[in-house]
């Protein structure tokens, strides 16, 4: 391919033209893995220094990291894989950049158009399977659409409720040739993130929040993703009211703070499910009244008015229906009941009672457990992580009773340090939406907490960390079993533990440094805190601790599927 | 509860796919769908017909009004609205008798095509309960029925 440098016309190729699309759009690093259907654009790539490119190891990784590198960033993440398998692989963080509403845009590869249809190889029907899984995609048919589609692909992937978009780019259209335009604005008729929230539901709202008895905020992820934590948490000191965050939503308002009273769901503390059971008024903040929040819905919050404010109208009375609904961006939401409220110096009704109620529900201290001196428990592992690390540190986690109890226990105050697969629940994210992570915050430290079950789904990706010198601290949470689904079959199955032992596992500190890193194994409790230590020393290494702990360690607090708030099994 | 949902779309390939999905995706009901080009030659018009209580309905008019193909969504049946539906109904000539045939001729809403295998085609224009009763009256002498779906519009 002829590189068009110093051209008078304008003219290049497609592959070029993606690349300079991607350069124009503030883009310096994507995630990918080259394939025949892609191979014109990394020879584009190749050609230039402007963005650089993360090879993983598996696809998964890809978008995975892409996942870390946007949720812990103010970017879009960003992947190209080639056809076929390339972009089936990616269908896992697809999925779960859509349930977390993720902002990245990722370039699949096709096959040559005269092809498509044809069963060619490594072809299959990209923008079809991934349809239900992204907020929105297309297929590029004309050299001459490369430039408005990718501009249009980052302006719906991040605005809005953000999401995942898929571009499907045929080999032939990276090999044609046009003049590059870069468009500076792209307007779609149908497509209208900003939204004007309706000053009569304000009224009511403010109306709600000024003659309530009980009260509790409840925010999601939409907090930290619409920007507004620091709104949210100034408008609930002034009010001080109870606030609750969801999976999604920690660090949206400071886990330290005493208006906290922790995270809620099947896995929340006793003070936040028995105060969203018990509240007159609910303030729910980008959240969605997901099934593992809600628990039974007739029995959710049977007394309250319901206050729900997300920029996604089809979140808002979805499972439970919204007394007042504020359809809109969360921190314009939050400003205007503010300028309503906090300017005008208005009191809300005394709730000392209320608070009263909450801190005795407190002292049952939910997320308690018992350090002896043999077995590590799982919870002391990161009650000493967040100890070390003083709350600073980016947190990515797998699936399962580890990211409940990182959850759980690590006190996040800053929005965006909390990584983790919520609403897809992806074993195999942790360690690739580290890699993510750390090269958006390369000064930063990143621990990704993990279980011996999910951190093999994307092992592989060690090898990226080498590559690219990535210092993760892996928190290996050994337990044998895959904890979440064995404590399932140890309530709900008369502990018959149907394929959820570990066996044959590896030696993970041999296996840590058959990658070229460092690894430890911890059997100690009195072990736990140095090892954290030493491993945080290492700035330039990545360490791979892996805690033997205690087998038949159980998440609680629990809510049974289908049961209501108040119905917690503690322990 | 019946409803008429109109969606004005982008003439996008896959727009369709994205709707049809939709609805399966969520579990919606589609008891007919309908689509064809608008007086914006870049836009299409479906007209789909489902049931469901009120929040259903509430969240298809959501959802679709999510996709970001989706121009317009409009529910037509709980305002004042002209609905349409067009059926083909093949019968042998054997199975009709003089009285019948007169009667068809009569009726203004149908229309008689003849074949060349001794058969007739009576074309319905209608609203679908009306189509519903005519063809309730023919469905024993009919070989084959073909039904176009209902396109409606509002008309306040």
């Amino acid at each position: 391919m002829k590189q068009n440098i110093d051209n008078k016309q304008n003219i290049y190729t497609g592959a070029e033209i993606f690349v300079k699309c991607l350069e124009a759009e503030g883009i310096d690093l994507i995630f990918g893995y080259p394939g025949g259907a892609v191979l014109h654009i990394y020879d584009a790539l190749y050609k230039q220094s402007k963005v650089s490119h993360i090879l993983v190891r598996h696809e998964q990784g890809a978008v995975h990291a892409a996942e870390g590198f946007a949720k812990s960033s103010n970017k879009p993440g960003v992947v190209l894989v080639t056809s076929g398998p390339g972009a089936t692989n990616s269908i896992t963080g697809i999925a779960d950049a859509y349930m977390d509403s993720v902002p990245i845009v990722v370039f699949t590869g096709q096959v040559r158009t005269a092809l498509i249809g044809n069963d060619a190889f490594q072809e299959v029907d990209t923008v079809g399977i991934t349809r239900p899984c992204v907020k929105h995609n297309f297929m590029i048919t004309d050299v001459k659409d490369i430039a408005c589609t990718v501009k249009k692909a980052f302006y719906v992937a991040t605005t809005g409720r953000p999401g995942p978009v898929v571009v499907d780019i045929p080999k032939d259209i990276t090999e044609d040739t046009c003049e590059f335009v870069y468009p500076k604005q792209v307007s779609m008729r149908s497509y209208n993130p900003i939204i004007e929230i309706k000053e009569d539901v304000i009224d009511m709202a403010v109306n709600s929040i000024l003659t309530c008895k009980k009260p509790v905020i409840y925010a999601g992820g939409g907090v930290i993703t619409g920007d507004a934590s620091s709104d949210l948490t100034k408008f609930a000191k002034y009010l001080n009211f109870p606030v609750t965050n969801t999976l999604m939503g920690l660090g949206g308002y400071p886990g330290d703070d005493n208006q906290f009273i922790q995270m809620l769901g099947m896995h929340g503390s006793y003070e936040a499910n028995m105060a969203m059971h018990d509240c007159d008024l609910l303030i729910a903040v980008g959240a969605r009244f997901d099934d593992r929040i809600t628990g039974r819905l007739d029995k959710f919050s049977p007394d309250a008015t319901i206050i729900h404010i997300d920029v996604d109208s089809s979140s808002i009375s979805k499972n439970i229906k919204a007394h007042i609904p504020i359809v809109g961006d969360v921190k314009d939401a939050i400003n205007k009941l503010s300028e309503k409220i906090v300017k005008k110096n208005l009191k809300t009704k005394n709730i000392d009672k209320w608070w009263n109620e909450i801190n005795k529900w407190r002292k049952k201290d939910s997320f308690k457990y018992n350090q002896g001196d043999n077995i590590i428990k799982p919870q002391f592992v990161l009650d000493n992580l967040y100890k070390v690390t003083k709350g600073e540190a980016f947190i990515t986690s797998d699936v399962g009773q580890h990211q409940m109890w990182a959850a759980q226990l690590y006190k996040f105050n800053k929005p965006k340090r909390w990584i983790n697969s919520g609403g897809l629940g992806a074993m195999g994210f942790g360690l690739p939406s580290a890699m993510g992570t750390q090269l958006a915050n390369p000064n930063s430290l990143v621990c990704c907490v993990t279980g011996e079950a999910s951190i093999q789904m994307c092992i592989q990706e060690l090898s990226t960390c080498l590559q690219y010198g990535l210092p993760i601290k892996v928190i290996n949470l050994n337990n044998r079993y895959m904890g979440m689904v064995r404590q399932w079959q140890e309530f709900f199955y008369d502990k018959r533990y149907a394929m959820s032992y570990m066996d044959a596992l590896p030696n993970f500190v041999k296996l840590a440094e058959s990658f070229g890193h460092i690894g430890f194994k911890i059997e100690k409790p009195s072990d736990v805190e140095p090892a954290l230590i030493d491993a945080i020393k290492q700035k330039d290494r990545l360490v791979f601790l892996d805690f033997i702990t205690d087998q038949k360690e159980n998440v609680f607090p629990m809510i049974a599927t289908g049961e209501a708030h108040n119905k917690m099994i503690l322990s | 509860m019946r409803h008429i949902i109109s969606v004005l779309l982008e003439n996008e390939s896959g727009a369709l796919s994205r709707v049809a999905g939709l609805f399966s995706a969520r579990s919606f009901n589609i008891e007919s769908l309908s689509v064809a080009p608008s007086e914006d030659v870049t836009a299409s018009r479906m007209t789909i017909v489902t049931s469901g209580n009120d929040a259903i309905i509430e969240q298809i008019v959501k959802q679709l009004d999510k996709l970001v193909d989706v121009i317009e969504v409009s529910e037509i049946t709980s305002d004042e609205h002209v609905e349409r539906e067009i059926a083909f109904v093949k019968i042998e000539d054997k199975s009709i008798n003089k009285k019948m045939m007169s009667e068809f001729s009569k009726n203004e809403f149908l229309k008689i095509h003849k074949t060349k295998n001794n058969e007739i085609i009576i074309e319905c224009v209608d609203s679908p309960e009306k189509i519903n009763i005519f063809l309730d009256s023919v469905k024993k002498i009919a070989v084959k029925i073909v039904r176009s779906g209902t396109v409606g519009i509002n008309s306040n």
